[in-house]
């Protein structure tokens, strides 16, 4: 656990200029908290009740878009298919009204996982971009309540950066980006994150998201204020500028929203750990500036006078300005950068063979199987065809309308070559097992990364982790250089593991217990291992789980991207990957339950032992030579017999 | 330890146990830690020490002998892992024992060391029965009673009232003190812990053994031992080995037979007139002296709850009291040897109930010394 607060260094001081700019404001930002949200939707949205009229509006227009999507979609519930459908063809509803209506499926269902997804969207952007870009990422993260329930979030990170003209597209309309449109591992996958967060930002405070980007270094950064034009979803510029900013290239994302800070599980830290943990190679730099408490009367002792002026602190005075905690990288290697590939027949849905018929420019269905998709040879595309009734000449827009069933259905029976495997960027043991040391304490610490492995034509690839705390140790979970750090409660026996759960190295921190990791792990017996278990739940013990599923197309049970269906596939992986952690931790524990024994008896004995030579001492006059010697003798025979492991 | 005898072998019976002096015992001692030493140093095993099992397992009854013989099962305590803390107790018992007690010429209670271990640090005895047990165990590894090594009992040695004159002697003086038990007032003698130097003389026909001291005083206030004469000892529950060894004494000395009256239950038929008898399977290595071959049971017998119209006084047998009977039936040589004594149990099992010594008063207070024991006595209807 390498850690260092950097309290006012001069290199984070450099690198958060953008930072240091948002701060200059923050004298200013009082005011601006107050001021009330401008009405961005529809400039009737006043308080609650408002909304919850609007909402009930947009469920009666919507009802028809979801029917909809109900029948477009194998599972009616997978509100990714909803997503899709809405964004692509009922163009008359707007996004944005969408997602209002369901923002608890982005993630936005209360205020204190509202600033959770917020970060975690923006980092999830920097580190991808980041990554593609070849660069070692340094994101900085600054929570900054500006009033009791609004937080200024500022992500700064040192990637690429973003040109110009898409800046205001990436940032305000939704369904904008460029990791939809291609099968390949990264952390965003819908293009719905970034905007999501400024457009609840928007609708909570009605302050813009503010923009800072820069491609290089002899070039200018560019600002932008935006806003999202919530019925066209279309962005509205409300600031465009050009400002120094001294970094060589990299964004800065601000966003101001509505939003609670609680620190423990499911918090912003966690989330900061947890993505240290799974990308080693990230610098994160995180701090969080609260206002101060409303401070009741401090307790006054008995025949003493409270002083009066500290009774009532000024409100929206800030807290000292905190400690940057930093998370230092441990190691410089970046991540593989994974390969794009073409998707396999069998992991398409209905409605994406419909779309890509309906959108191809291959002159016929034969060649359409054959160029669109992976796996798929000449031979495999003319049989699946003679399987679906169709020439192989049919042109696939027309096909598209007609006959997409039969097609999707002969796709499904005709047997493929799986998808190619190297499309997928394992984290790898050695950097798990790195990520893991400078994290949590432990002393012992393993990791598995499975062979990749596939369900429905999508490559995925399993990886674990596994550090155990010895019981009383500090554990290392707790960062104790910080303040906002979770309560003094170590990990003990008695406790459920700390399960840590990644979807393409981004930690999943709700519905765990939907999760088919949590199934998985439950599924296990982890009593074969050594581990206490309760019926139908989690191991016990001081005992810190990694499970990692990385996936050019990782299938999230919903759009917040919180929990992964339950694939046979997947679950066989996840148990085979568990089993064999369990089965090495099995080896540990009994090798350290041995080992504990041993000192036990071998201080039990040397406890009676001295006992035994004074008693011989005293009835033969022995001298103390002569005492030690029966100690020394007695203790190495006894050793010899009951401490042989 | 390995070779110690004990310090008699096949002494007869009434012998007395053999005084060893002081230094004997304490070179007893020494043989002992040298055994274990020369293990330890010499011979690089791991030391043991070995001395008879004490429980009833290790038992017979021979009636020719008349006391719990033992059959040899010895035990050995090998320093192990798990014997390792009361080793070196039982070493630093045997410490103790030759330094402070035998070298001193000093005593000490059974409750005092337990006490006085207390200095010893984590080798400390956190229950006094686990300090007597350690001393039952040296006694029986030493061969020498543990009253020798300058253990004194605690427990009152039982009793004496009745025309019979001790010849004592003054502890500093050995002048010789008399002391006529027929004249004590309303009180009684006490039995020393020390009987083997005491001499007798007496006209009394026959010894009378009571369990509880409350009869024991009804029969001193009527002056029952002139009426009856008999010399009455009251044992107050398990008799001690000081009464066990005084009424043998006594009993040898005067040919006096000997008659205990008990309270009808498995534990004054078992173990309060069984240990009186023939000794215990505790302390089988030391029986042959502290027994008492020639007493026999006079009651309450089961069969005298229906002789004397006692039903109603009784009490129901409780749990432990059936586990104990049956226990006995089961596993006791010397109820195992007598019919009588096996009858009599069934009988009691069957009839499912107790009687206390007391019981008596239902006919009258003193219908126990005026119609009960002269008509047992008349009738010798004793068991074995
Ligand atoms: N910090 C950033 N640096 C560079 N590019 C970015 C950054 N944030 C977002 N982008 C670009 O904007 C696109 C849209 O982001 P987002 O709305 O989060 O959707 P997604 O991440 O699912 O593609 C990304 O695909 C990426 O190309
Ligand atoms: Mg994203």
């Amino acid at each position: 656990m390498s850690r260092t607060v950097q309290k006012h260094v001069k290199k984070a001081g450099k690198k958060t200029a953008a930072g240091k700019k948002g701060r200059e404001e923050k004298p200013k930002a009082a005011p601006a908290a107050l001021v009330k949200p401008v009405a961005a939707v529809s400039g009737r949205r006043k308080g609650k009740d408002d909304e919850k009229r609007r909402s009930e509006t947009a469920a009666t227009k919507t009802a028809a878009a979801e029917a909809a999507a109900a029948e477009a979609a194998p599972a009616a519930e997978e509100p990714q298919n909803a997503a899709e459908v809405m964004a692509k063809k009922q163009r008359e509803i707007s996004v944005s009204e969408f997602f209002l209506k369901n923002r608890h499926l982005l993630g936005f269902d209360n205020a204190r996982k509202a600033l959770l997804t917020t970060v975690k969207e923006a980092v999830d952007n920097s580190l991808d971009a980041c990554e593609e870009a070849g660069i070692l990422p340094e994101v900085i993260v600054e929570l900054i309540q500006v009033a009791e329930n609004r937080f200024r979030v500022v992500i700064t990170d040192n990637g690429p950066g973003i040109v110009k003209a898409q800046i205001p597209k990436v940032f305000a309309k939704l369904l904008y980006g460029s990791k939809f449109h291609r099968l390949r591992m990264s952390r965003g996958q819908q293009g719905i994150g970034i905007s999501a967060a400024g457009m609840y930002g928007q609708l909570t405070t009605g302050v813009s998201t503010k923009i800072t980007s820069k491609i290089g270094p002899k070039k200018k950064a560019h600002y932008y204020e935006l806003q999202i034009d919530t019925r066209k979803n279309e962005p509205h510029i409300v600031k465009d500028n050009e400002v120094n900013w001294d970094q060589h290239h990299g964004t800065r994302v601000e966003i101001e929203l509505e939003a609670t800070y609680q620190r423990g599980r499911q918090s912003v830290d966690e989330y900061i750990q947890a993505c240290a943990i799974a990308n080693p190679h990230v610098t994160f730099r995180y701090r969080l500036w609260l206002l101060p408490k409303e401070e009741k009367p401090a307790p006054v002792a008995e025949g003493q006078v409270a002083a009066p002026e500290t009774r009532n602190p000024k409100p929206e005075t800030p807290n000292p300005e905190p400690d940057w905690i930093v998370f230092e990288r441990g190691t410089k290697l970046l991540p593989f950068q994974p390969k794009e590939i073409k998707p396999h027949p069998h992991g398409i849905e209905l409605g994406m063979l419909m779309q890509l018929l309906k959108n191809s420019r291959a002159r016929n269905v034969r060649s359409f199987l054959h160029t669109e998709f992976s796996r798929v040879s000449d031979r495999a595309a003319v049989e699946i065809c003679q399987r679906a009734g169709l020439e192989p000449t049919s042109r696939p827009s027309n096909v598209a309308f007609r006959e997409s069933e039969n097609l999707y259905k002969a796709i499904a029976e005709t047997k493929l070559m799986n998808p190619p495997l190297d499309c997928i960027s394992p984290i790898g043991e050695e950097q798990i097992l790195a990520g893991l040391k400078k994290e949590v304490q432990a002393s012992y610490y393993d990791a598995v990364t499975r062979a990749p492995s596939v369900y429905r034509g999508n490559p995925f690839q399993i990886e674990l982790g596994i550090a155990y705390t010895t019981p009383g140790q500090p554990k290392g979970t707790e960062r104790k250089a910080s303040s906002a750090e979770r309560g003094g409660e170590g990990q003990t026996a008695e406790e459920p593991i700390r399960l840590l759960r990644f979807a393409n190295r981004v930690p999943l921190l709700y519905q765990q217990g939907a999760c088919s990791i949590s199934k998985a792990v439950v599924g296990v017996d982890w009593k074969n291992y050594g581990l206490s278990q309760p019926r139908g739940q989690l191991p016990m013990g001081p005992l810190t789980l990694f499970v990692h599923m990385a996936s050019v197309w990782v299938p999230f049970t919903s759009e917040s991207k919180e929990a992964i269906a339950s694939y046979d596939e997947i679950i066989r992986e996840l148990t085979l990957g568990l089993q064999e952690l369990g089965r090495r931790l099995s080896v540990f524990l009994s090798r350290r339950r041995r080992d504990l024994e041993a000192q036990r008896k071998r201080d039990y004995i040397q406890l009676y032992l001295p006992h035994l030579a004074l008693g011989l001492k005293q009835i033969l006059s022995l001298n103390d030579k002569e005492e030690h010697k029966i100690i020394t003798k007695l203790k190495t025979m006894l050793e010899r017999t009951h401490l042989q492991t | 330890m390995k070779k110690t005898k004990p310090v008699d072998t096949q002494p007869a019976a009434g012998a007395a146990p053999r005084v060893i002096s002081k230094k004997d015992a304490a070179k007893r001692i020494d043989e002992v830690a040298v055994e274990v030493h020369t293990d330890i140093i010499r011979k690089s095993r791991k030391p043991e020490m070995r001395f008879p099992i004490r429980s009833l397992s290790n038992v017979k009854y021979d009636p020719k002998k008349g006391y719990f013989e033992m059959i040899g099962k010895e035990a050995t305590r090998t320093l192990t892992y798990n014997t390792v803390k009361t080793f070196a107790q039982s070493v630093r018992l045997l410490a103790t024992t030759k330094n402070d007690l035998l070298l001193k010429d000093d005593i000490a209670g059974k409750r005092e060391v337990y006490y006085n271990a207390k200095s010893w640090g984590e080798c400390r005895f956190d229950e006094q029965p686990e300090s007597d047990s350690l001393l039952d165990d040296m006694e029986a590894m030493l061969g020498v009673n543990r009253e020798q090594l300058g253990y004194i009992p605690e427990e009152r040695g039982g009793e004496v009232t009745g025309p019979l004159m001790v010849i004592d002697r003054d502890p500093a003086t050995h002048e010789e003190i008399r002391i006529n038990c027929a004249k004590l007032g309303t009180g009684a003698w006490s039995i020393p812990s020390q009987v083997e130097h005491l001499k007798f003389e007496t006209k009394a026909k026959f010894v009378l053994a009571v369990e509880t001291s409350s009869l024991f005083q009804r029969l001193v206030h009527h002056r029952y031992y002139e009426t009856a004469h008999c010399i009455l000892i009251s044992m107050s529950g398990v008799p001690t080995r000081a009464c066990r060894r005084f009424i043998r004494r006594l009993a040898d000395d005067q040919g006096l037979p000997v008659l205990a009256f008990t309270d009808g239950d498995p534990y004054g038929y078992g173990n309060i007139y069984r240990t009186l008898k023939v000794g215990s399977g505790q302390s089988a290595h030391i029986n042959r002296f502290f027994c008492v071959p020639q007493v026999h049971y006079l009651g309450v017998t089961p069969q005298d709850i229906i002789d004397y119209d006692l039903e109603d006084a009784t009490h129901p047998l409780e749990d432990v009291d059936i586990k104990r009977a049956q226990d006995a039936l089961k596993n006791d040589p010397f109820i195992r040897h007598y019919p009588e004594w096996q009858k009599a149990i069934e009988q009691m099992l069957k009839m499912g109930v107790r009687i206390e010594q007391q019981a008596f008063a239902k006919h009258g207070l003193n219908y126990v010394l005026e119609k009960y024991l002269p008509d047992k006595l008349k009738k010798k209807t004793f068991l074995p």
